[in-house]
């Protein structure tokens, strides 16, 4: 009788549930469905290795790599520097307008402004703000602070919404907004904001580095003269000592020292030509304009067809292809960290190795997530000229580092039963299902993070977006590099809500603690 | 001091409470009676939202900020007393006049020692007395509290409600301690099937006379 009732119950809850979410395919489904598409792309995507002898340079490569010579870089400590400086600075102002940005996210332009702002990567900020600002430490410092402006108000906005204490009851009335504020709302969310903050500074730094690529005075600068010489020597000094900096944030980041160092930053960061007037001027009533336009009769007809012709040839010749391109670049990489993600969370998870296991995992990890993608493609690409390949294998290789350590650190608070599986089946069986989920939302995450990094790509030669805006800056044609710009960050913003779509249709939610 | 004439309340659109008439004066210590989950928070909290403006309210979560002291969380209750500037100054560094205002209510309740301490690293009967110290040092002519006592001993509890019933006009508490009830209130109003069952003088009531409320 008893048992029967069981039975009965068991099947009701299977057959039951699910309404309404039966309609969408399942976590599986999904999978399937972008490792499907990721194939489809592959054929279209050109995956060649050009250069004569790979091998032969790999070789060199990781000689020099382990053969750091220290002493070959003159003036590396102001060079390191340099790289923390602009990374303060910029980390620094987009916190604090982020911060109040947050104050007001709840305004719609302020919300969409912000979408906006950070849908457009540093590096392109960065090669707008060279024609506004030329090479000055200025343009480097906004390039840094206009998106994560953006990303902190929203990230810091979020935190603050989800915190409702209950202290906001009790509060006196006629407490005042301010103080109420600082009693009753900040102090719940301080350590989130603080260690979201300090991850900020950790991205701020790649950032600062990857901006040496377009002229200014930090790592990249130094990186590319290197290798371009093929002083690998001399590259891999400078990659080690950044991943020392890195992994020695904790030690020398102190709130303590905060106040010294932020004084002391903007003192670091270093002369550049002085901004000049009249070309700030001239980019925003001159430069943007389309051609057609510039200069002509706006009421005549000839003008308007002629920037219809000049609309058409530049979305058909440049932006569709640079579209399509990115889209196969960004749905491959994307598949492929996912992979790689699975491959590589185990080595730092306490279910699978031991403590020195988890240590040499950890260092993996570290430098994968440490290198930039922009300077893994960089090195790839020195070694297989430029197709997709060495892109889709940076891309795949940070984050995959970023979302493996993630997982890793989750699968510690899992508790096993004493006599689980071991091995493969340990693997398959018990920890795999359970963190699925949260792997998926964290790719889901950074699906439009490896999109924007896909289209700035294009700078290295790679024909993504970027690499029609990087050919239009190069030609003097700022309008088209503009619209090229705003079609890329339209583009994100589309693969942004549609990560949000699934995230929410398959009821994913992550709990992420930066630190 | 508070009334409702016939109303139905709840919170996000779920009534708890239907045909709620209830007239309390100013002066009487009241003590809400009922099992679980019959709707005392729910009618304290209606009068909270509806009287908040001068009486202090201690909800049944202690409503502390985890992260600030316990000296700040009873500064709390004075917010509205003093500009933005100088609440700014004493939450960076604590004034010597403010602590010697909030220190003897803290000994009273036995936090003395635990004046700067995080509130989040307090047992719960420790941040139970807090929220109570926060309610004291707020002041006002009426003091609502939701099962105020419920974390700490028996002497204690009656140190709390003594102090609170000094220190407030009208005062409404919901406890779970029938004895405690009959001990301090000058009226019980007990909740049970969603409606008031009973509201009487404590002193007409005996301790069996509430024995209805808890039963099915």
């Amino acid at each position: 009788m008893r048992r029967q009732a069981v039975c009965s119950a068991a099947t009701l809850t299977s057959s039951t549930p699910l309404k309404g979410m039966s309609k969408f395919p399942s976590e599986r489904s999904v999978s399937l469905g972008f490792v499907l598409l990721a194939v489809v792309c592959l054929v279209f995507a050109d995956l060649s290795i050009t250069t004569l002898d790979p091998w032969t340079e790999m070789q060199r490569m990781a000689t020099g790599f382990v053969t750091p010579n220290f002493f070959a870089v003159s003036n590396i400590g102001r060079v390191l520097l340099q790289t923390i400086a602009f990374a303060m600075c910029g980390v620094a102002l987009g916190a604090f307008f982020g911060f109040f940005l947050a104050q007001v996210f709840h305004v719609a332009l302020v919300r969409w402004s912000c979408a906006f702002v950070r849908a457009i990567h540093e590096l392109f900020w960065a090669l707008i703000l060279l024609q506004i600002l030329g090479l000055t430490p200025l343009t480097g410092v906004l390039a840094i602070a206009i998106p994560y402006a953006g990303i902190c108000a929203k990230v810091y906005a979020e935190t603050l919404e989800e915190s409702q204490p209950s202290v906001l009851q009790v509060l006196p009335i006629g407490s005042g907004i301010v103080s109420t504020f600082f009693f009753a709302r900040l102090p719940d969310v301080w350590v989130h904001i603080k260690n979201y903050t300090s991850y900020r500074f950790e991205c701020g730094l790649r950032s600062s580095a990857v901006l040496g690529f377009i002229g200014l005075p930090t790592l990249g600068f130094y990186l590319e003269t290197a290798f371009s010489e093929g002083n690998y020597s001399e590259a891999g000094a400078m990659l080690l000592l950044f991943y020392a900096l890195i992994a020695s944030l904790r030690f020398w980041l102190r709130p303590r020292l905060l106040g010294f160092y932020l004084v002391a930053a903007p003192f670091l960061l270093g002369e550049g030509a002085s901004i000049r007037f009249d070309n700030v001027v001239r980019f925003f009533t001159s430069d943007i304009v389309p051609a057609p336009l510039r200069g002509n009769d706006l009421a005549l007809a000839q003008t308007w067809s002629s920037f219809g012709d000049w609309i058409q040839l530049l979305l058909v010749d440049q932006a569709l292809p640079g579209i399509i391109a990115t889209l196969l670049l960004t749905q491959i990489a994307l598949v492929c960290t996912g992979f790689l993600t699975l491959a590589l969370f185990p080595l730092i998870s306490d279910k699978f190795f031991g403590k020195f296991g988890r240590t040499v995992g950890q260092l993996l990890l570290i430098v994968l997530r440490s290198t930039p993608e922009f300077i893994l493609a960089y090195i790839f690409l020195q070694l297989w000229g430029p197709s997709m390949l060495p892109a889709i294998v940076a891309l795949s290789l940070h984050n995959s580092a970023i979302i493996g350590h993630l997982i890793g650190r989750y699968s510690h608070s899992l508790v096993l039963r004493p006599d689980s599986p071991k091995g493969f089946n340990l693997y398959g069986y018990e920890i795999l299902p359970r963190v699925y989920g949260q792997f998926l939302a964290f790719l889901f995450y950074r699906w439009e993070v490896i999109m924007r990094e896909t289209a700035i790509l294009g700078i290295l030669g790679i024909a993504t977006l970027g690499f029609y805006v990087d050919s239009a800056m190069a030609d003097i044609r700022l309008d088209r590099a503009i619209l090229l710009i705003l079609i890329t960050a339209l583009l994100n913003i589309f693969i942004d809500s549609l990560s949000r779509y699934f995230r929410s249709r398959l009821r994913l939610s992550q709990q992420v603690e930066y630190s | 001091m508070f009334k409702f004439d016939n109303e139905a309340l709840g919170y996000k659109g779920v009534t708890v409470l239907n045909g709620i008439s209830l007239d309390i004066k100013a002066g009487e210590k009241i003590a809400l009676v009922g099992e679980s989950g019959a709707g005392k928070s729910t009618l304290l909290m209606a009068l909270q939202s509806r009287y908040s403006a001068n009486s202090a309210f201690i909800p049944q979560n202690p409503g502390l900020v985890r992260t600030l002291s316990v000296f700040h969380n009873i500064y709390m209750g004075s917010l509205n007393r003093h500009s933005t500037f100088y609440n700014l100054v004493n939450l960076i560094k604590p004034k010597k006049n403010e602590i010697a205002l909030i220190s003897p209510i803290a000994e009273k309740l036995g936090l003395i020692d635990k004046l700067f301490t995080r509130s989040g690293e307090l047992s719960g009967g420790q941040q139970q007395r807090a929220a109570v110290c926060r309610a004291l040092f707020q002041g006002g002519d009426a003091v609502l509290g939701d099962e105020p006592v419920s974390a700490v001993d028996s002497l204690q509890s009656r140190v709390i409600i003594q102090a609170l019933c000094d220190n407030f006009e009208t005062v409404v508490l919901a406890l779970h301690d029938v004895e405690l009830a009959l001990e301090y209130s000058t009226r019980i109003i007990g909740i049970k099937n969603t409606q008031i069952a009973l509201d009487a003088p404590t002193s007409s009531l005996q301790r069996s006379d509430l024995d209805v409320l808890y039963t099915a």
